[in-house]
């Protein structure tokens, strides 16, 4: 079946059994690797990325399904060379170890601050409760959000249109 | 605020990590990320019985499916001597079923196809006939008469797989005899998983031509991985060319050789393509090397006024049913000597027995020096219990007991020359920076008002950097590290270690040592790891080994390297050796700091204007021998509150005091301890790796095996003291397992005390809701 969709500004189309899942349309056919895959069940969000704006875990969703859709992937987040203040606020704070987590875990903070631009602790933990760490324990993750938040409410933007 | 890697003088300054800059760009190269032209895919055929004979295996409408390359059997491997591999652990373990299978989810066929899918639907044509067996799930009954026979293959057939002793049994039982107060407890750790976020795989790539196989694998020790491989498959060593790609976390996981793997080459060999195998999530909890599984009794003695007299211990290991664990040669039961822990025992004596059973095989080191965390679990809940029984308080208990500062080097009863350390100085900054006397207080008050408040003391010893050749070996080789640094004529640096990092941050840390050695700057330093054909020969990173022994080679060799620019600074500042001075950034003469040079001064010499008669370059190679193991130690108290209605524990504080001796980056260290406390929090409360009476595992994915989210992950709070260990060559002991091993008896001991007054002495781990809830139940306390 032949699935088209924008990722990431782009347009990208591809040949895809009916079976096949958005996480490796993006990954095997779109060579978009930054998604990972962490389990079959839908509990790490290692797979996360927005479809049409909204976090889906990639790994659940039937590429058929985003066909005509507009995907985000954690190679979306830098514009112009310039990381996302996101990107920076993970590096900044040592909000990543090994990185499986780092770009799922991205995304639906991406959203969230779409959403709540100024999150306390608790809004973060419960909007990052559907991606799993096994390296930080959550606590630089949840200042790397922080700091992210404070960079984009000082250059009065919100999340996707910040450079 | 982390600093930028331009830093001056980067060693023990919390300097970004290098490494991130490809990482939060989703930039990483993990092993799945990897795909090659031609490329097919592995898929296994899993057995869903625990323990069966396999009657008969049809692989036709498998291999008659388009696409499909190969199907392979144990009898396929059999015919190349391919169908046992040697584990470790020197156990051997079948790659593929061979006349039976022993443990649920075992590899039973393997199938190559064009796409991940395809090779999913051929696996599912295979069809296997299995005539159940009697299955063996607890490790004890595995070691009574009437109980089956595992492993046939075994002579003399038993289940009981080894017998490892230490110490002085009589001496012990004399002590422990004479002793005014004596404490037994059985005390589980249960059987658990490191779960890596990314799971086991690699891709396996033979050319014909040149007779070379690639090999990419989620590798933590890819150096040992390419001597095994070439040892059972016969291939020549330097035809052998291991890469370890980014690892997406490891946790001693990835230290084993899997079957999969064996597949896989056997597969590209076969065919002369590239072929990848990446294990599912299920594949990797019901497959890949489980953790613990220990079944321990303690017994520990003391006078009246509560110094310790002895300590005895007797342990049932259950290893499944292939003794798959990674411990050093001659410890079948790892480190579990360091179960004397932080105290001044006069005497100690503990055995364990290894056993086979109906389940997965191990167990792995998981985040742990090799079963130091199930030792430090044992010695410092039965301290709990000992408090408990004398009515001490457990903090004071311990102040009364630990082995004092001037006793080091301290030579425990069970056989290890402890480093350094300052116990009561680290637990005394715990209990202040939580105020002990304060939390004591409150507990008093909200017992009288019936509330159920907990106060959990952890004050562990570890033992990391196994190891020094003349007592650590893995299948012979010997378990030094490695590091080669090259300088570069513009004074820029390569360096290449024989560890392979899987989050530690390495490629920032190691060039901090570096570059504090030789005046450069982080930045200055590229780190290299992982690929076999470029690094030097290590046994690669876990056990918290990296800093101590991979780190103890990268200072050594940029001294080395600073050696030898001393000798081109004198010829380029024009005086003698001896008469130079190093500033920790610049040579200058001695008493003239005004003319100097640097490193990269002195590099441009090294290759363009040398001292007469000096070979040219600039570049060390050390293999680090470590003298003596190091002894990182840490004082963690937790104080939970106990919700009477459902049995829920919240962590209200967690404060962890850490000694990893010189602290190389900060950041990274606090990251690390963040983690291992969520991993000993997870342990504590939410994970088993169960089995039901006939073998089925219980927590075969995410949804049943917890993994704490953000939610329910308490908020840690950390410091330090710094006790440098003084043989280590820039005083680092390593930190990675600390939290993980200290932790759990931490939650554990808080749980118990805030459940003490209805008498209770002791409660297995996982702490769940319902077990606490029970136990409020039965006291008739629930609301």
């Amino acid at each position: 079946m032949r699935v088209t969709l924008t990722v990431n500004g782009e347009v990208r189309s591809a040949d895809v059994e009916p079976r096949t899942l958005l996480a490796y349309l993006l990954r095997d056919e779109f060579r978009l690797t930054g998604t990972h895959v962490g389990c079959d069940t839908t509990s790490c969000g290692a797979c996360t990325v927005l479809l049409n704006g909204v976090p889906v875990k990639s790994c659940t969703v039937l590429a058929v399904q985003a066909d005509g859709g507009e995907v985000m992937t954690v190679e979306g987040l830098e514009q112009d060379g310039q990381l996302h203040p996101l990107q920076e606020g993970f590096w900044e704070s040592h909000g990543l170890q090994c990185g499986f987590c780092t770009p799922g875990m991205l995304m639906t903070a991406y959203a969230l601050l779409r959403e709540v631009p100024d999150p306390d602790e608790e809004t973060i933990r419960r909007a990052i409760s559907g991606n799993l760490c096994r390296c930080t324990g959550y606590q630089n993750i949840v200042k790397a959000i922080r700091y992210a938040a404070e960079r984009l409410s000082a250059a009065g933007a919100v999340a996707g249109e910040v450079k | 605020m982390a600093l930028e890697v331009t830093e001056a003088r980067p060693l023990g300054k919390p300097i970004k990590r290098k490494e991130d800059a490809r990482l939060v760009r989703g930039q990483g190269r993990y092993l799945d990320d990897i795909a090659l032209p031609g490329m097919l895919y592995l898929a296994l055929v899993r057995s869903p019985y625990a323990h069966a004979r396999i009657k008969r295996i049809d692989t036709s409408r498998a291999k008659a499916l388009p696409g499909v390359h190969l199907v392979l059997t144990g009898e396929d491997l059999a015919a190349k001597n391919l169908a046992w591999m040697p584990t470790l652990a020197g156990d051997k373990q079948m790659v593929l079923a061979v006349g039976k299978v022993l443990f649920q989810y075992q590899e039973v066929a393997a199938v190559v196809a064009e796409s991940r899918a395809l090779a999913e639907d051929a696996a599912n044509l295979v069809e296997v006939e299995y005539e159940p067996l009697p299955v063996v799930v607890d490790p004890f009954y595995a070691l009574e008469p009437e109980a089956p026979i595992l492993r046939e293959d075994r002579d003399p057939p038993s289940n009981r797989i080894f017998h490892w002793e230490v110490g002085d049994r009589e001496a012990t039982e004399e002590a422990l005899r004479r002793s005014a107060v004596v404490v037994k407890e059985r005390i589980r750790m249960p059987r658990v998983h490191p779960a890596p976020l990314e799971p086991c795989g690699c891709i396996a790539d033979y050319q014909r031509a040149t007779g070379k196989l690639t090999w990419y694998v989620t590798s933590q020790a890819p150096h040992a991985h390419r001597t095994v491989l070439s040892l059972v498959s016969g291939l020549p060593e330097h035809k052998i060319h291991v890469i370890s790609p980014d690892v997406g976390g490891g946790f001693g996981n990835k230290v084993p050789v899997f079957p999969g793997y064996v597949c896989a080459i056997v597969a590209s060999i076969g065919l002369g393509r590239p072929v990848k195998w990446v294990e599912t999530r299920t594949e990797n909890l019901t497959s890949t090397n489980f953790a613990r599984d220990y079944h321990m009794e303690v017994e520990i003695g003391a006078t009246e006024d509560g110094r310790v007299t002895a300590l005895k211990v007797f342990t049932i290991a259950d290893h499944g049913a292939f003794d798959a664990a990674a411990d050093p040669t001659r410890f079948p039961a790892g480190l579990f000597s360091i179960v004397t822990g932080s105290y001044d025992f006069p005497t100690a004596f503990a055995e364990v027995d290894g056993v086979y059973t109906n389940k997965a095989p191990g167990g792995v080191a998981y985040r742990c020096s090799f079963r130091v965390t199930e030792a430090s679990f044992l010695i410092e809940r039965a301290m709990n219990s000992l408090a408990l029984r004398l009515n001490l308080d457990p903090a004071e208990l311990r102040l009364r007991n630990f082995i004092p500062p001037e006793k080091f080097p301290y030579r425990s009863p069970l056989g290890w020359t402890y480093d350094s350390g300052d116990y009561a100085a680290t637990l005394k900054r715990a209990m202040e920076i939580i105020d002990y006397p304060a939390l004591r207080r409150e507990q008093a008050e909200r017992r009288a008002r019936g509330e159920l408040m907990g106060i959990g003391v952890s004050t562990f010893t570890e033992i990391v950097g196994a190891g020094p050749s003349h007592t650590f070996d893995i299948l012979g080789i010997k378990m030094f590290d490695s590091c080669e640094i090259r300088v570069h004529p513009t004074g820029k640096v390569i360096a290449r270690l024989g560890t392979r990092h899987q989050g530690q941050g390495h490629e920032t840390t190691f060039a901090q040592v570096i570059a504090e050695e030789l005046g450069l700057t982080t930045d200055d330093v590229i780190v290299e790891e992982g690929d076999t054909d470029t690094a030097p020969y290590g046994l690669g990173t876990y056990a918290s080994r990296s800093t101590p022994t991979a780190g103890a080679a990268a200072a050594v060799a940029a001294r080395r390297v600073r050696d030898k620019a001393r000798k081109i600074a004198a010829h380029l500042l024009e005086v003698a050796e001896e008469d130079v001075d190093w500033d920790g950034q610049r040579f200058h003469p001695v008493g003239a700091p005004a003319r100097s040079v640097g490193m990269a001064e002195v590099a441009l010499a090294a290759y363009t204007n040398l001292p007469p008669g000096m070979e040219p370059g600039l570049e060390a190679s050390v293999y680090y021998d470590p003298p003596n193991l190091t002894f990182p130690n840490g004082a963690y108290i937790c104080v939970v509150d106990i919700d009477r209605g459902t049995g829920q524990v919240h962590v209200r504080r967690f404060v962890a005091v850490d000694d990893c001796g010189t602290v190389i980056n900060p950041m990274v260290v606090e990251g690390q301890i963040h983690g291992g406390l969520t991993e000993g929090f997870a342990i504590a409360f939410l994970q088993e790796i169960a089995f039901d009476d006939t073998g089925n595992c219980l927590a075969p994915n995410f949804m049943e095996y917890l993994v704490p989210t953000a939610v329910e992950t308490p908020r840690w709070e950390t410091d330090r003291t710094v006790t440098p260990s003084p043989h280590h060559p820039i005083g680092a002991k390593g930190v990675g397992e600390s939290p993980n091993v200290g932790s759990p008896a931490a939650f554990a001991n808080a749980v118990i005390d805030a459940l003490a007054p209805l008498g209770v002495t002791h409660l297995d781990i996982p702490l769940y809701p319902w077990k606490v809830w029970e136990v409020l139940r039965q006291h008739g306390i629930t609301e």
